[in-house]
């Protein structure tokens, strides 16, 4: 439960369980008051703000789906201007920071303003009715990527944008998960104390759109880095710097919790695409270096 | 101090004057020589803003909206297609009652691309709550940037100000302007005090969503805003004239059209060759006049009444089409005229940078006198 003193208050409509109303408070603990936060039009914008109601206690903007990095450009340049020294946060969910907001966070990146912009990926676009994004991993059933007589769900895997955004000169790039509340807060801080255009990628697991109860949220959260389908990272200047590192399980104990996926249970187990999603997995444990070695039991000291 | 120079630099140099304290400029023809200007005047510390070289039009308005929230004057300039890129945005700007203000110099909107003068572009945006101004020659370009400025930034208004000029016919033209210096524009034109701006010592939430129990009640404060403005216009504009004896307070200005028969309604550089052949005309004892509008938006329907009530026709010229009705411009006269019994015929003309000539326009007034309208004018039927 939010306690009414913190910055992100209680009282918003968002649904039990909902993933991006914990990076909402997240962020706020991060970044303390002295924060001028931009919204893009979404989940969050909308169970936060329906006017004349708002959960934000610090100075907050929504303008468009896919302006806020520009409206945050706007924003630092008047701070500036004006010898202030509020931090500017961008917040967009996946479908707002991967495809339609592309080209004003590519040219925000590319211009240097100093901001962080925080994705919360909840793999889809949520707020509209579950369609799918860039950011949709393969094989997820979406409602514009529905699984079918000749379809297995979204046919492509999810865009690496903190790699692209790495790309633009970004000093300061990181994925994160709430299924790591501290780790979030963390990564918010050191992106917002990091001068230029910094990327926090935060998973946060949907059960109204991923198909499971909202008490799993962090559980599901978990599983997706102990399957290694997220990869919990840190890119200083374009370099890993500190990556979370797992024992792996099967992508199946991931996989089964959610409905989005249950078309490769039922009605019959779909070993071929689950071995894909798998492969997807160890290629990711081996970029990242996330398997965690075991340290092998000591031989049996011979008398 | 009268100088003969660019229309776009004569803007360029009220803008600075005007003292923007973020600029987002975006490149397009033809209204690349003003951000280009201003670029300069930064790059030498003549001009103290943030400029920010965005990635797009829908950015630089997008940069402006954000910059305005936080309290700062802003600027931009754009035209045509930069303009169409900007719709979803104009709207945000207005409905949030942030007054920025941006130039536009007026061209055609493809398709068939053409970087010509025409002004379907701002006229297109005249239902998105900006106030547009349309100026007839360069020196009434940089008066209405102050203009412009001074009222959206009246408490009582909050809205954002296209000042529109034509693309190349003022954009790139040379002609005498009679600039005002820094301490003439700062009596006029004080820093911008906002009214309410995101700051984490008065924590607001701006954009928020609308529910349908509240939506009805923003649009209409708008609108009201919009109808405010008509006062706060004629205010700046008689203050102005007060100080440098260019008097603005009017949204539509005559010109000999106090006795005509034959009233012609046109916007922007399309008015000075109306005046050429109205003088022709009156030689030749023709009584025809007109009436210029010189601030579209709000619509100065009482004063184009009131104007015009003696007249025995009106022809409207536009340089805009409402494809399937008629001339933009024209359908709003004949509502403002509504009750009347005299004709108000519409000609579109001009489009895409086709001249009109003081010869157009006396035939224009031998069709309206004929009762001939609500068509094409200057038609070249051989390439039909």
């Amino acid at each position: 439960m939010a306690e009414t003193c913190e910055l992100f208050d209680c009282g918003h409509r968002a649904c039990g369980g909902c993933g991006a109303a914990l990076v909402s408070r997240l962020i706020l603990k991060a970044t303390g008051k002295d924060v001028i936060v931009v919204s893009a039009t979404g989940c969050m914008e909308v169970f936060s703000t329906p006017y004349p109601e708002t959960a934000w206690k610090v100075p907050w903007i929504h303008s468009l789906f896919e302006n806020n990095s520009a409206v945050a450009s706007g924003i630092e340049a008047a701070l500036k201007k004006q010898g202030r020294k509020e931090k500017v946060v961008a917040i967009g969910g996946d479908g707002s920071t991967f495809d339609i907001g592309m080209l004003c966070l590519s040219g925000a990146f590319e211009r240097g303003h100093d901001f962080t912009y925080i994705c919360y990926d909840n793999e889809a676009y949520m707020n509209t009715g579950i369609q799918r994004s860039g950011a949709t991993p393969y094989d997820a059933s979406t409602t514009t990527s529905p699984a079918g007589k000749c379809s297995i769900g979204n046919s492509r895997p999810k865009k690496d944008l903190p790699q692209i955004l790495a790309a633009h000169g970004a000093p300061y790039v990181a994925t994160a998960s709430i299924a790591y509340p501290s780790d979030v807060v963390k990564k918010i801080e050191k992106a917002i104390n990091t001068p230029g255009p910094c990327y926090v990628q935060i998973h946060a697991p949907c059960c109204t759109g991923w198909g499971f109860e909202g008490e799993k949220t962090l559980a599901i959260g978990k599983l997706a880095i102990e399957t290694g389908l997220w990869v919990n990272y840190e890119m200083e200047d374009g370099v890993v710097t500190r990556v979370k590192k797992v024992v792996r399980k099967p992508v199946e104990t991931y996989l089964k919790e959610q409905k989005r996926f249950r078309h490769l249970f039922k009605p019959k187990v779909n070993a071929e695409e689950i071995a894909k999603i798998q492969a997807i997995a160890d290629k990711n444990a081996e970029k990242y270096g996330t398997d965690l070695k075991l340290k092998s039991k000591p031989d049996p000291v011979v008398p | 101090m009268l100088e003969i120079t660019e229309g776009s630099h004569a803007v360029a140099k009220a803008v600075k004057m005007s003292r923007p304290q973020v600029i987002a400029a975006y490149p397009i023809t033809p209204q690349t020589h003003i951000v280009e200007t201003l670029a300069d005047m930064v790059a030498d510390c003549e001009l103290d803003a943030e400029y920010i070289t965005v990635e797009s039009e829908f950015s630089a308005l997008s940069a402006c909206l954000g910059a305005s929230a936080a309290g700062s004057r802003t600027y931009s300039a754009t035209t045509s297609q930069g303009l169409a890129l900007m719709f979803e945005v104009c709207f945000n700007v207005s409905g949030m009652r942030l007054p920025v203000v941006m130039t536009i110099a007026n061209r055609a909107l493809g398709a068939p691309l053409s970087i010509w003068n025409d002004q379907q572009d701002s006229i297109s945006l005249r239902d998105c709550g900006w106030l547009q101004f349309y100026a007839e020659d360069n020196q009434e370009a940089t008066d209405l940037h102050y203009i412009a400025y001074k009222v959206a930034e009246n408490p009582e208004v909050l809205l954002p100000a296209f000042v529109c000029f034509d693309g190349f016919i003022l954009s790139h033209t040379y002609e005498p302007v009679d600039m005002l210096t820094q301490e003439d524009v700062d009596r006029f034109l004080p820093p911008y005090k906002p009214v309410q701006k995101l700051d984490a010592d008065d924590p607001i939430s701006m954009g928020m969503y609308a529910t349908p129990d509240y939506y009805l009640e923003f649009r209409y404060e708008h609108d009201q805003a919009m109808k405010r403005a008509k006062n706060a216009i004629s205010k700046a504009g008689k203050e102005f004239g007060e100080m440098f004896g260019r008097d603005y307070s009017a949204l539509v200005e005559g010109y000999r059209v106090e006795d005509a028969e034959t009233a012609i309604i046109a916007i922007g550089s399309l008015c000075g060759t109306v005046k050429d052949a109205i003088d022709e005309m009156r030689t030749a004892g023709k009584k025809v006049g007109l009436l210029k509008i010189r601030c579209f938006r709000p619509f100065p329907a009482d004063e184009i009444r009131d104007a015009l009530s003696h007249v025995k026709r009106v022809a409207v010229l536009d340089k805009n089409i409402s494809v399937g009705a008629k001339g933009a411009v024209a359908i709003e006269v004949r509502d403002a005229l509504y009750g009347k019994t005299m004709p108000v015929l519409g000609y579109v003309l001009g489009l895409g940078g086709r001249d009109v000539r003081i010869s157009d326009i006396k035939n224009i007034v031998s069709l309206a006198e004929s009762g001939k309208g609500d068509q094409f004018y200057g038609l070249r039927t051989e390439v039909l």
